[in-house]
């Protein structure tokens, strides 16, 4: 089984992030980056766990700078055999899903898997895209998958409930909480790792159909009120008119 | 109930940038295993004096023993720095842990793999670095810490065999261990290494208990009434005092980086503390006196870094002295010591409770401040070098 998955790179879940003076970029600036944690724990893992079990190869893929081989490096200590990098700058979801597109799209890959969404942009567009580039079957937010001959069958987890769908491959998968447990790659790994290719490849033409004009960081939390308990009026006029709750 | 590990590395001169890729990506390993692994049963297990002994086979899996002794026998195959970085993430965790895998690769595994015969080496190190053996280090005794070629363990000939007497004391590890690296007398004299197996007659090793610092690391003596030691057993590569001086000075080395690790922890947790507590309307950060405290700690904390990665620059180039090294070690577990106070007062009365870190690393630096050479010890080597003359007797 040929396995591909679409790592990203984001920093890391406790970075502060700042943004310019216009609010038309983040500033990058001593922000540490990580490889993005639904492609890692979730995709990876799982597509490493079939590889185990059923044999085949896994290879990773990302687009961006050479800033971004050392998340690629990661997964390959985890145990991805090879990377693609498509050099070119992520601009936004549908480039980055037509860039990968084109350079998968004659690698035959049964299962072609990205994590839910990028814990930075959450935008959850990428895998759907890529799925319509590719002209495979989509399935989104996967938290198990059984795979048995040519036919994959994952649950999903919807309101109240779970989904249980069936797809022959090759598909798509977003690949959500569930899917698999976190590894931790060890020093074996990451001395494996960096005799293991990272083939760089140029971007084929994408462009981008949105544009971000800008970006607003959170208000910051308000003081808290305190109250004297013999004042529940002034307590029930704040709720109604300030915190409007009620 | 654990509380969530919010640790952060803490980087005030940039000195990731002197590293490479395999080194972050170790120490984004070892510190994500720690926190899965260690923090959650860290205090636990400080405070019931137990040694957490799941965590040998966790260490063998994340490839901390030995990570820059060579593939083909069981090591990872990296540099000193990646040694240093995997160190320093073990005991920002606790020293404890830290000092279970310093003993197994620096003590254990690093002595047979260099002094050691081809046959010593096949039939020990795979299994010491997949850590279905655990090893144990014997050169300190009851009356001979700081002159250790002074040591009355001795052994005899006896044809095939050798007859070992003696005892050995503070040894980490040895109620649990599969084998021991024992230096002893033979009869010439001369100080020579000898792999002692559990299960040889006459061979105990009892636990030391009563430990106020390392509770989570095992401690105890072993005691040699007649063991009979196959002569194969003998490291042949190696005679004299030199022998077990190198691999203290790899494991010396290894503990100047784990230091900064405990250091940095203790750091991390009162510069979060000083946010979060207020006191007079505003948090203690924005104190004069706690901001002293802080600034002083990082200025410690990003010198000893500094040390830390030229000294394994040198190690790398094979150039570390074992002076040098001595320095290191001296300096940089002093300023964790010194941290840690300082770190405790931060906190206040929460600071000597197990819902921080703090106290617990201040603990167990008071034995990593005399263990492997006592500061004192280490300043004297320093006095040595720069002098030229023996101030030790």
């Amino acid at each position: 089984m040929k396995q591909l998955v679409c790592i990203s790179r984001t920093p890391e879940t406790t970075a502060n992030i700042a943004l310019n003076g216009d609010g038309t970029d983040i500033q990058t600036d001593g922000l540490n980056y990580i490889l993005n944690p639904y492609d890692e724990w979730y995709a990876l893992v799982r597509a490493l766990e079939l590889k185990e079990a059923q044999g085949g190869t896994v290879t990773v893929i990302n687009v961006g700078g050479a800033e971004n081989d050392i998340v690629i490096r990661k997964a390959l200590a985890i145990g991805a055999d090879d990377a693609i990098r498509v050099d070119a700058q992520p601009s936004s979801a549908m480039a980055v899903a037509k860039m990968i597109a084109d350079a998968t799209k004659d690698g035959a890959y049964d299962i072609v898997y990205c994590g839910k969404e990028s814990i930075d942009y959450n935008g959850s567009m990428t895998a759907s895209m890529l799925a319509e580039y590719l002209g495979l079957p989509f399935v989104s937010y996967a938290s198990h998958m059984d795979v048995s001959g040519n036919t994959a069958t994952i649950k999903r987890d919807i309101e109240g409930g779970t989904e249980t769908v069936e797809v022959p491959t090759p598909f798509v998968l977003s690949a959500a909480k569930g899917l698999a447990e976190q590894r931790i790659p060890n020093m074996r790994g990451i001395m494996m790792a960096k005799r293991k290719p990272i083939n760089v490849v140029s971007p084929g033409e994408a462009k981008n159909n949105a544009v971000v004009s800008m970006y607003e960081l959170p208000k910051g939390k308000g003081d808290i009120k305190m109250i004297d308990p013999d004042n529940m009026e002034e307590l029930v006029r704040l709720l109604k008119e300030e915190a409007k709750v009620l | 109930m654990a509380r969530t590990d919010q640790y952060e590395g803490h980087d005030y001169y940039g000195v990731d940038a002197l590293l490479s890729e395999d080194h972050l990506l170790a120490r984004d390993a070892v510190r994500a295993w720690v926190k899965q692994e260690v923090s959650p049963i860290i205090e636990e297990y400080s405070e019931r004096a137990e040694c957490p002994k799941q965590l040998f086979k966790g260490l063998a899996e994340i490839g901390a023993y030995g990570p820059s002794l060579p593939v083909e026998y069981g090591g990872g195959g990296m540099d000193e720095i990646a040694y240093g970085v995997i160190m320093q993430e073990l005991e920002r965790g606790d020293s404890g842990v830290r000092s279970m895998a310093s003993v197994q690769g620096s003590l254990v595994m690093y002595p047979i793999y260099r002094f050691g015969s081809e046959e010593q080496k096949r039939k020990y190190l795979p299994k010491l670095g997949s850590g279905e053996f655990i090893g144990c280090f014997g050169l300190t005794e009851p009356d001979h810490g700081s002159n250790p070629g002074g040591m009355i363990t001795r052994y005899e000939d006896d044809g095939d065999h050798v007859i070992l007497n003696g005892a050995k004391l503070w040894i980490t590890n040895s109620p649990v261990a599969d084998i021991a690296v024992v230096w002893a007398k033979g009869p010439d004299g001369k100080i020579r290494g000898l792999i002692v197996e559990k299960g040889m007659k006459g061979f105990t090793a009892p636990e030391i208990h009563g430990k106020w610092s390392l509770r989570a690391s095992i401690t105890g003596e072993l005691v040699f009434e007649d063991v009979r030691v196959p002569k194969s057993n003998i490291l042949p590569e190696v005679a004299g005092l030199k022998g077990p001086l190198s691999c203290l000075s790899k494991a010396r080395y290894g503990i100047a980086w784990g230091a900064i690790g405990a250091a940095l922890d203790c750091y991390d947790s009162a510069l979060r503390y000083s946010k979060e507590r207020i006191q007079f309307d505003k948090p203690i950060a924005g104190f004069q006196l706690t901001q002293k405290k802080l600034a002083e700690m990082i200025t410690e904390i990003t010198k000893a870094q500094l040390l830390a990665w030229r000294l394994g620059t040198l190690a790398n180039e094979g150039k570390a002295s074992p002076a040098q090294i001595s320095m290191a070690k001296r300096n940089n577990v002093h300023m964790a010591l010194e941290i840690a106070r300082e770190a405790r007062q931060i906190h206040g009365g929460m600071g000597i409770t197990n819902e921080y870190p703090v106290m617990r690393h201040m603990m167990n630096l008071e034995t990593v401040l005399t263990y492997e050479g006592t500061h004192d010890i280490h300043l004297l080597i320093t006095g040595m070098d720069v002098t030229g003359i023996n101030a030790f007797k």
